[in-house]
């Protein structure tokens, strides 16, 4: 079994803009979650939303990078409005239920044939990266050392995500220590008395909706832009191992959501060689793919085992906790 | 369905088979080598190609559209200027090839004579091809002259409705189960898809793998898909409810069981989906413009005598009542003296029966048997459940065929890969407007 392999395979993982992209939408089911309480179990439409509309706007329209990903966070706006103007007013559990159903109706749309011209159905998009290629302002290279070596435009799709994860973090940071996150963490913990304080809870819920939902937007586009936008990607699991992330590090902490996607990715990148060797040299007795197959079963064990025994997560407190709130 | 206008003649047939062939495996032969000429779609991605050419009296056609679907990929493709298509799909699975015959010349269509292969549906001609030992599969449709008969508009809407209400039967028998456990122990359970994939995956274990009749391993598939449900209840669910987990962590346990289950199943019976013996594709003649298959008919006898049985059994029984009672008032039927614990063990250990008995439905109604064959359908089972009410078994069962027949019938207006947008629509519209479901009661919602 060849260690090092494994070894620079999990270390590599830390810095591919796939944790970067989990990290920051885990920041906004946080911002959902953890500091609002809402039960969004549709964050994977907001990335699909965010993909959709950075990749469109580039191949259908020809804006420059940027735009598109304006227009994919004015996308999410909308989108955050029509999910919530229904959904909020429901209980946590159908609340978690209507977005979830909002999310696949939205990733079923842009995989349809309907509107191939622009989604090219269930094959997805692709080859939109010349202008943010043409704004990278390292010259070309190899960059790094050890297991972090990338190209010029591998290390530029990192940076980019790293920055925007820094100022969404800066973000939430700010935002949940102002009196906007204390009246938020107060809906959290009783609506009702916020209500009697003569604040307005259901815009309040919707303000919370739309900064997570843009946040995971964000997250989207991080996702795509070294990559392609394929519908087969945002599928519910995609939401689940978001929340798997979010409930591991913690959910009404701002470092949670980044170390849970740390851990989440070193891991599943370490089984990902590691199962599949232990097969190859017959201490498994199953064969390679079985075992490839294995640390998805230990995703679910572990949301099950998180949710049970440790609910707020490894950096969170126990005052903090949202489950208890409905 | 009728061809009118000049028949084809066996022999011209036959050379344009060996053409055809011929034809496409030299063009199989350059691809390599030439940059390509054809049309293609996802060949640099996947491995596995379906290729072909549309030829129509030894002239090209050009912009046909091909689609090809299985394995839960679907692409599309369109004919380049020298008749071609070129398509990769990522799995060595069987696949539908259709060509859609709007995309032909006028008066020009698939000819069906003389293969079985061929389906005919109002998109166009249907091939189910698979691939040999090798990663190449050559297809190709024969056309003729005619014009294609469509079917009357109300026989297509009868066939959907006979359709539509088999598959809202099958969905009832899940959602009567999951609404029966959300009503006693207010959990949401996702991991309801995993026991109706259980039914599904146990039949194919006893029913093929170990080759027991059929008639044996379908009820030993519900029985233990009981069981499976007992030991839930027995092993996570009841320490669960002592501890005291609010209903939002036990959702979410249920939806981590739901991930871990169905990697399960993909660990035991791989990526691909199974067949189970004789799927029934024969059809009832005799009852006019309904179509139907003996298959279609059992399971939908099946359904109803189970969904009246329950019917019975919650009016009439002891236990019944007394689960109707916890799902109104669980305290208050706790106070009057009722075992909570043991009733909701029965109702785990019904609900899973009734799910995995639909599973079993489900694997011959889509067909075949696959690890997420479950997921598929659950948010349609939680749209069934919702627009029912929650917690209500006779709204589950009214939800369900109103969420099978809508899911069926919009397909004569919609393309079919979003017919479940239909339903997760409704679901969204009537929890805007109200949310207690039809036969739910407004307090539920809280």
């Amino acid at each position: 079994m060849d260690f090092g392999f494994i070894l620079g395979q999990t270390l590599s993982s830390l810095l591919m803009p796939e944790t970067i992209a989990y990290a920051i939408a885990a920041l906004g089911l946080a911002v959902h979650f953890g500091y609002g309480g809402l039960l969004n179990f549709g964050q994977a439409g907001f990335m699909a939303i965010g993909g959709y509309g950075y990749a469109i706007s580039i191949l259908s329209f020809g804006f420059p990078w940027w735009a598109g990903i304006l227009v994919g966070m004015v996308a999410s706006v909308i989108f955050a409005l029509i999910m919530g103007l229904p959904a909020l007013r429901l209980r946590a559990d159908y609340l978690a239920i209507a977005t979830i159903a909002v999310a696949e109706v939205v990733r079923l749309l842009f995989q349809s044939t309907i509107f191939d011209n622009y989604t090219n159905s269930a094959d997805g998009l692709g080859n939109y990266h010349t202008s943010f290629r043409e704004a990278n302002p390292f010259p070309p290279g190899r960059y790094g050392f050890g297991p972090w070596q990338w190209s010029q435009d591998e290390l530029w799709n990192r940076v980019f995500g790293l920055v925007v994860l820094a100022l969404c973090v800066l973000l939430v940071w700010a935002l949940m220590r102002s009196p906007w996150g204390r009246v938020v963490r107060g809906i959290r913990e009783d609506e009702d008395a916020v209500r009697s304080l003569g604040k307005n809870v259901f815009a309040y819920k919707l303000q919370v909706l739309i900064v997570g939902g843009m946040l995971g937007t964000l997250g989207g586009v991080v996702m795509v832009l070294g990559s392609a936008v394929v519908p087969g990607n945002y599928l519910p699991s995609l939401t689940f191992y978001l929340w798997t992330i979010l409930l591991l590090g913690g959910a009404a902490t701002i470092f949670g959501p980044l170390a849970g996607s740390l851990i989440f990715w070193g891991l599943m990148s370490f089984l990902s060689v590691f199962l599949p060797a232990l097969s190859t040299v017959g201490v498994l007795p199953f064969s390679p793919a079985q075992s490839g197959v294995l640390r998805y079963v230990f995703v679910g064990l572990a949301l099950m085992l998180i949710v049970i025994y440790r609910p707020q997560g490894i950096f969170g407190s126990k005052k903090e906790l949202t489950f208890n709130a409905r | 369905m009728h061809n009118h206008g000049k028949p084809l003649t066996r022999s011209p047939k036959l050379i344009r088979t060996l053409l055809t062939a011929l034809i496409a495996g030299f063009a199989l032969a350059t691809f390599a080598a030439s940059p390509a000429v054809a049309d293609e779609v996802g060949t640099d991605e996947y491995n596995f190609i379906f290729s072909g050419n549309v030829t129509y009296q030894g002239n090209p056609l050009e912009d046909v559209l091909i689609i090809v679907e299985g394995g839960g990929y679907s692409a599309e493709v369109e004919t380049g200027a020298d008749g071609r298509w070129r398509v990769g799909v990522p799995t060595k699975d069987v696949y539908d090839i259709t060509l859609v015959e709007s995309t032909l010349p006028e008066g020009v269509i698939v000819s069906d004579e003389g293969s079985d292969r061929i389906t005919l549906t109002d998109r166009g001609a249907t091939i189910e091809a698979e691939f040999g030992l090798t990663g190449n599969k050559t297809v190709n449709f024969f056309l003729g002259q005619g014009e294609r008969v469509t079917v009357p508009f109300i026989d297509q809407f009868i066939e959907r409705l006979v359709n539509g209400l088999n598959f809202g039967l099958m969905l009832a028998l899940a959602s009567i189960g999951l609404s029966l456990i959300y009503g006693t122990t207010g959990i949401s359970n996702f991991a309801h898809a995993e026991m109706v994939t259980f039914g599904a995956v146990i039949t194919l274990t006893f029913g093929v793998h170990l080759a027991f009749p059929m008639w044996i391993a379908i009820p030993l598939a519900v029985v233990l898909s009981g069981l499976f449900g007992w030991f839930q209840d027995v092993g996570l669910w009841k320490p669960l409810r002592r501890r005291g987990l609010s209903i939002v962590q036990m959702m979410i346990v249920s939806i981590g069981l739901s991930l871990m289950l169905r990697y399960v199943y993909q660990f035991f019976y791989g990526g691909s989906t199974h067949q189970l013996p004789n799927p029934g594709s024969a059809r009832i003649d005799g009852l006019g413009p309904i179509v139907i298959s003996p298959t279609s008919l059992i399971s939908m006898g099946v359904a109803i005598v189970v969904i009246v049985l329950v019917a019975y059994w919650l009016t009439y029984t002891r236990t019944g009542k007394a689960t109707r009672a916890i799902s109104d008032n669980a305290s208050l039927a706790a106070a009057t003296g009722i075992d909570v614990d043991r009733v909701v063990r029965i109702i785990w250990v019904l609900g899973s029966s009734l799910a995995g008995l639909s599973g079993i439905l489900w694997a011959y109604f889509r067909p075949g048997i696959k690890w997420d064959m479950g997921w598929q359908i659950l948010l349609l089972i939680f749209a069934a459940v919702v627009l029912g009410g929650l917690g209500t078994a006779y709204g589950a069962l009214v939800g369900s065929i109103i969420v099978g027949l809508l899911v069926e019938i919009s397909t004569l207006w919609i393309p079919s890969d979003i017919k479940y947008v239909s339903a997760l629509t409704i679901l969204i519209v009537v929890l805007l407007f109200r949310p207690q479901g039809i036969l739910g009661r407004r307090e539920r919602i809280g």
